[in-house]
């Protein structure tokens, strides 16, 4: 990634211009060649620095009002066997290994669940909780109340 | 929104080409004109059912750090203590949810060092202890919504 790259990242990150041209209209933007632009894309998105291209819905708009972060104290050693068998579960949206705050906070596995009613988010974290079986030493679903920002990753220009 | 947008949430979730006329590529492929969708999709930003559209960036392969915070926040404080919380540019999102830790927000940036710059301003500021929780495994990212 060079600073031309940093500069395409820039320019998009709040979203590609809604024309029929737009990786056109980033280049004339930046005085690039869109040749240039599309060929520094793909090779980002081919990388993984793009993780994807398209919309990126609100959730709540959506009708997914229900949106719980459930959090596991799981143990350890067993952590990176059980980790992706819940990632996989169709409903879990992200699922990350993170650092216990130790006394208030014992949880090192964090499921994203999304459900379009709380009903639906429990009985969503009823199956991870199947799942984990004796693994799981304990557990909460944090419910967001309010977004109160969301900008998506942007990089200071 | 009617099933015209819910068939773009469902097929755009992802694969918007990098090519000379993406929308036209796309909409050859959805059996609709360039126009339609290109309003579509305005009209969905426009209206907040889409956050943005456009590429979502992975800051760990761009070389930065991200990391989740949590916050315990009077509940007197909590819309200054969020206002203060937003003002960082490196602050992408930030939620309040129901728990003791009612404040919760993803701190991304270049390097590391300026990450922990953030949370140690904050910390500063708001006199909170910021509890950083990096992720250290990642297991999955990337729900498809069905609307």
């Amino acid at each position: 990634m060079d600073s031309t790259d940093r500069k395409i990242i820039q320019a998009t990150q709040a979203g590609l211009p809604l024309v029929s041209q737009p990786y056109h209209q980033v280049a004339e933007q930046l005085g690039l060649q869109p040749e240039d632009v599309i060929v520094r894309m793909q090779r980002m998105l081919d990388s993984g620095i793009i993780r994807r291209i398209g919309v990126v819905p609100n959730h709540y708009a959506l009708g997914y009002r229900a949106n719980g972060m459930s959090v596991w104290d799981v143990p350890d050693h067993d952590v990176l066997r059980l980790g992706p068998l819940v990632g996989q579960l169709p409903f879990v949206s992200h699922c990350y290994r993170r650092p216990r705050h130790l006394p208030e906070w014992h949880y090192n596995l964090f499921a994203m669940v999304h459900g379009r009613s709380r009903e639906d988010v429990e009985s969503q974290v009823s199956q991870i909780a199947d799942l984990l079986g004796e693994a799981n030493l304990g557990h909460e679903i944090l419910y967001s109340t309010r977004i109160l920002k969301k900008t998506g990753l942007r990089l200071a220009a | 929104m009617d099933a015209v947008d819910r068939t773009i949430i469902n097929a755009l979730q992802g694969d918007f080409p990098v090519s000379e006329n993406p929308f036209a590529d796309t909409a050859a492929s959805l059996e609709m004109d360039e126009a339609t969708l290109i309003a579509r999709i305005d009209a969905m930003v426009s209206d907040g059912v889409l956050s943005r559209f456009g590429p979502l960036f992975d800051a760990d392969a761009m070389g930065g750090a991200v990391t989740l915070c949590a916050l315990e926040v009077p509940e007197a404080d909590f819309d200054a203590i969020a206002e203060i919380v937003n003002s960082y540019p490196e602050v992408a999102h930030n939620y309040e949810r129901q728990h003791q830790f009612n404040m919760w927000f993803v701190v991304a940036a270049e390097s590391r060092d300026i990450v922990d710059e953030v949370l140690l301003d904050i910390q500063g500021r708001t006199g909170l202890i910021v509890h950083d929780m990096p992720k250290q495994d990642e297991f999955f990212i990337g729900l498809r919504l069905e609307v």
